[in-house]
């Protein structure tokens, strides 16, 4: 907190400012979004070990017939958890970690558009994740899957608070994910450096875009369902409740189907807000390594933007054996034909970037070719169970787990791979080791295919999901035993990570401004970044702005006669690394540390642990609920009191 | 950049006052269509228009959208537009198309 | 200009940025989360839709609206927008004086509404719909239960405008602050419209 040291601790508002530059409390009151995305990736990563013991817990048990390694409850808490962990404490948070930590960059930008909001974000996020874990500590773990189909959810069939921590963790995970959201969209809306038109934006910042669209559309539907499954679990009412509320009392009348509906209306733009960021991180990855500008620029943005519009259309393919009428099903059936192509289009254009390019072969290119290979397997699959006839044969089979993974992990854990590759010199000022890279690929690589390729095959004979273990003699032995091989193989692919990542920050070599001769504006800045980002803002005169500066002849046909990117000082780095610059005499626009966003996110914390207090079933622990929302609200006071930044003392 | 954005030409207090007007009269006119047992069959589509109506006055006048930047009026009316596909696609869902069998 | 809040300029202005497109981030702001919000209430009032007609038992909603009633609290919040729009052009010609009288009118047309909401409930109450006896109780209750605290929210952020122009922290140069609150409210009315129509006047 450079700025804050040229200032006395100023007063303003109800609390001091906090002024710490360093230590625990500078990053508890850190609004910085280069310190935010670390926090949600050092966060993430913590839960990825965990959702990835959950899974292995798993692997081990189904690793031969009648095992009773894990019993059916447990089982489907492991399965619950490990779903819902994936998904929202793992894949949405690492993507979230490179919006704040690569997006302002990329555009050209000091900060986000609303610091304190994104602050309030991470520690919501935080709140949720630990609100979503809690469970575990009194052995009520949700256990319904992460997709909590009614009426498994109702008090009848689920009378343990297990499911109350799904609902409230989850609810506050979407606070935190709107939150963020509406940030990214304004900031990359207002907050471009000038001559970064739309249409010039790096493609990375174009999917955070998108996906920020897509959060900000889906997510007020699963908290309206959610909020429905509250009232129905903790006040009686009768949303997805079949079964009469008391004995005696007439029939509730509530849809099951309803609760599906709502829920995949949700969570299939969930499963593109998962993908979209990854292919982001990929569209940049391939053409450094390729050394070639993407190909098709154009149609990539299109490709994304109609998939915002089309993952509105296709959620009851989740929904074919539940009865939907003929017409319903083809139009279901059509529309998730239809996503494919745009999908397609994209997988076109990564592979005509390619052709004809020098690649390089290094860990963040090998990341991003896996997620090539690997999604457009996971694609295919995809489309077949498109078809509802096949489909009805697929359903709650291992084809449809298959099939999940190789777009999720195949898909955005490998594309995240990348992004952590490419990336981590520009964070921490170090290279991850090229070679432990390599091996980590290829442990991860092979043991990813071993572990989900077979469950195609085991799907396709019949072996059902979500189901503790399974009878010896049905064939399933081999490919559950190489599938469990394979997990641990992915396995020693993250240790051998978390070495190089130790490894890395002690003796990696230093990476300088621009270690793979980037494109984008978050190489002309020293590497880990001021804190301020950029001296000067910066000017841009085309895409791929810092290619054009240095090899005009590889930006392609947008060689324009300024200078590609402006600044009084050129390329920044001299001026900005030393320390000179640290005593605020640049007077560059950084906003303060505030204590606000973290009380915020805790008095979220308190609220959604009234919910919980209460779902015990004494509805006066709602005031609980009460405090917290009343230390949210206090909190919201004292920080529109508080100006964003200090008036410098001179 | 383009920082001068026209202050926006917003309608004055007396175009404010005739929106009222408007509005108030659209309410008593449906208020009065829903007791006329002679309109029930057409009462769907005539509430319906005159609620759009009544919408769009407000969103176009009040919320300035007519005269505002347009950027605002995509970022809403995309949402607003998902909500009704989905809304409609719901109707149909539930309540129009045949389910394919009946539990 | 236009940062982030509407603090003084905290640096010399020849290294405060431009917003790209000239419009100011709050209120880009807060038409993304109106666009979101049509989202959550188009959720609310489907899952009101979707079990119209099916519901089982009575009282159900219909049986117990009072048209009459809720037409005229229905005309109160759609007044209390005009009322909004005033107060808005008010502080746009930097009149303080009736800024105050029309953001106090704003809120007490919405007090009123939301008065004669806690009423309509506790008669509903009395005559039998409740929230967990049947499908139409629920969704009756938890939508425009929602959709009364999403009122209540946007009269408590009126009254601090209130207050704070009591005080004599409003002027002229503030109008964006009136600008974006009156968004929120209007939104609640067309929702307000909508819900009206949709589940109290439509027949089925
Ligand atoms: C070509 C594009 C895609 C198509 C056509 C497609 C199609 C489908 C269909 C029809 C299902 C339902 C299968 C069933 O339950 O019977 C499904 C399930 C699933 N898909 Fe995809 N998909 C595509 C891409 C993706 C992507 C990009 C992701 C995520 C990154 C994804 C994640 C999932 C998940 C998580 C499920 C399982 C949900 C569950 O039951 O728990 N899909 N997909
Ligand atoms: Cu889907």
């Amino acid at each position: 907190m450079a700025t804050a040291t040229a200032r006395a601790a100023p007063r303003a508002g109800i609390l001091a400012r906090p002024v710490a530059p360093m230590g625990i409390w500078s990053w508890l009151t850190t609004i910085d979004h280069k310190r935010i995305g670390i926090l949600y990736e050092l966060t993430a990563f913590i839960f990825f070990l965990i959702g990835g013991l959950e899974a292995l817990l798993m692997r081990s048990q189904l690793v031969q017939p009648d095992n009773t390694l894990l019993g059916p409850g447990q089982y489907n808490a492991l399965f619950t958890m490990h779903g819902t962990t994936m998904i929202f404490l793992v894949v949405m948070p690492l993507s979230a970690a490179f919006f704040n930590y690569i997006v302002p960059l990329q555009i050209g930008a000091r900060d986000v558009a609303f610091p304190r909001l994104n602050a309030f974000s991470y520690w919501v996020f935080l709140s949720g994740g630990v609100l979503m874990n809690l469970g575990f500590l009194i052995g009520a773990v949700p256990d319904m899957g992460w997709f909590a189909y009614s009426p498994l959810t109702s008090s009848q069939f689920s009378p343990s608070v297990g499911v109350d921590f799904w609902v409230v963790g989850l609810q506050v995970l979407g606070v935190a994910s709107l939150a963020a959201a509406f940030n990214f969209l304004v900031t990359i809306i207002q907050m471009r450096a000038p001559g970064l038109s739309f249409m010039r934006m790096p493609l990375f910042t174009w999917t955070t875009f998108v996906t920020s669209i897509l959060i900000v559309l889906a997510f007020p539907v699963i908290a309206v369902a959610l909020i429905e499954l509250m009232f129905d679990r903790l006040f009686g009412s009768t949303f997805f409740n079949v079964t009469p509320a008391a004995a005696g009392a007439a029939a509730a009348g509530g849809d099951p189907i309803l609760w599906q509906h709502l829920f995949w209306v949700f969570a299939h733009p969930e499963v593109y807000i998962l993908i979209l960021p990854a292919m982001g991180i990929v569209s940049e990855v391939v053409p450094v390594f390729s050394r070639k500008p993407l190909f098709g620029y154009p149609f990539m943005v299109y490709a994304v933007v109609s998939i915002a519009f089309l993952s509105f259309t296709v959620w009851a393919h989740h929904m074919f054996t539940t009865g939907l009428s003929a017409i319903a099903m083809s139009f279901f059936a059509a529309s998730t034909m239809l996503i494919a192509v745009p999908t397609g289009i994209k997988i076109f254009n990564w592979i005509s970037t390619l052709y004809g390019g020098s690649i390089a072969l290094k860990a963040p290119a090998m990341f991003a070719l896996g997620f090539i290979a690997m999604f457009t397997i996971g694609g295919l699959s995809g489309v077949m169970h498109a078809s509802p006839p096949v489909d009805t044969q697929q359903q709650d089979t291992y084809f449809v787990v298959a099939h999940l993974h190789y777009v999720l992990f195949g898909g955005s854990i490998f594309a995240l791979f990348a992004g952590i590759y490419y990336w981590w010199p520009k964070i921490t000022g170090r290279l991850l080791g090229d070679g432990l890279g390599q091996l980590q690929f290829w442990l991860m690589f092979i043991g990813f295919n071993l572990t989900f390729g077979p469950m195609h095959f085991l799907g396709v004979d019949g072996m059902p999901r979500r189901v503790y273990t399974y009878s010896p003699g049905m064939g399933w032995e081999l490919w559950n035993v190489v599938a469990t091989i394979g997990a641990f193989v992915i396995g020693v692919s993250v240790l051998v990570f978390i070495f190089n990542a130790f490894k890395s920050l002690r003796t990696g070599e230093r990476a300088g401004d621009d270690p793979w001769d980037g494109m984008t504006l978050e190489w002309t800045i020293p590497s880990p970044p001021p804190h301020y980002n950029f001296v000067e803002i910066p000017t841009v005169a085309g895409r791929n702005p810092l290619w054009l500066q240095k090899h005009p002849e590889l930006a392609g046909r947008h060689v324009p006669g300024a200078d590609p990117i402006a600044t009084d000082t050129g390329h920044s780095g001299s001026e900005g690394s030393g320390a000179e610059s640290h005593d605020g005499h640049h007077a560059v626009h950084v906003p303060d540390p505030s204590y606000w966003p973290l009380f915020a996110g805790a008095g979220i914390f308190v609220a959604g642990f009234g919910v919980l207090l209460s779902a015990g079933g004494n509805l006066s622990l709602l005031a609980v609920t009460g405090v917290g929302l009343f230390i949210v609200i206090v909190s919201i006071f004292g920080w529109s009191l508080e100006p964003v930044n200090e008036p410098v003392q001179a | 950049m383009s920082a001068h954005q026209p202050e926006h030409a917003h309608p004055g207090a007396q175009q404010y006052i005739t929106i009222a007007a408007i509005l108030t009269f659209i309410t008593l006119v449906e208020v009065s269509v829903y007791y006329i047992a002679a309109l029930r069959p057409v009462l769907l589509p005539v509430l319906v228009v005159l609620s759009a109506g009544k919408f769009a006055l407000v969103v176009m006048y009040y919320m300035h959208l007519k005269f505002d930047n347009r950027l605002f009026s995509g970022m809403f009316l995309f949402g607003l537009a998902t909500a009704l596909f989905t809304a409609i696609a719901f109707i149909f869902l539930f309540h129009l198309l045949q389910p394919r069998f009946v539990t | 200009m236009q940062q982030v809040a509407s603090a003084p300029p905290a640096h010399p202005p020849t290294h405060v940025e431009e917003p790209s497109t000239g419009l100011n981030n709050r209120k880009v702001l807060m038409w993304a989360f109106l666009g979101s919000d049509c989202m959550f209430f188009g959720a609310l009032i489907v899952s009101y839709l979707v079990y119209r007609g099916r519901w089982q038992g009575h009282p159900v909603p219909t049986d117990v609206f009072d048209i009459p009633y809720t037409s005229v609290s229905a005309f109160a919040l759609l007044m209390s927008s005009l009322a909004m729009v005033l107060a808005l052009a008010a502080i746009q010609r930097g009149d303080i004086r009736r800024l105050k009288i029309w953001l106090l009118t704003t809120a007490g047309l919405g007090l009123v509404f939301i008065g004669g909401q806690i009423f309509e409930f506790t008669t509903f109450g009395h005559e039998g719909l409740t929230l967990g006896g049947n499908t139409g109780g629920t969704t009756f209750f938890v939508l425009t239960g929602f959709h009364g605290a999403h009122v209540s929210l946007g009269i408590a952020w009126l009254l601090s405008l209130f207050v704070q122009a009591v005080r004599g922290q409003m002027a002229q140069a503030r109008s964006l602050d009136v600008e974006i609150a009156g968004l929120y409210w209007h939104f609640v009315d067309i929702v307000w419209i909508i819900i009206f129509t949709v589940v109290y006047l439509i027949p089925i």
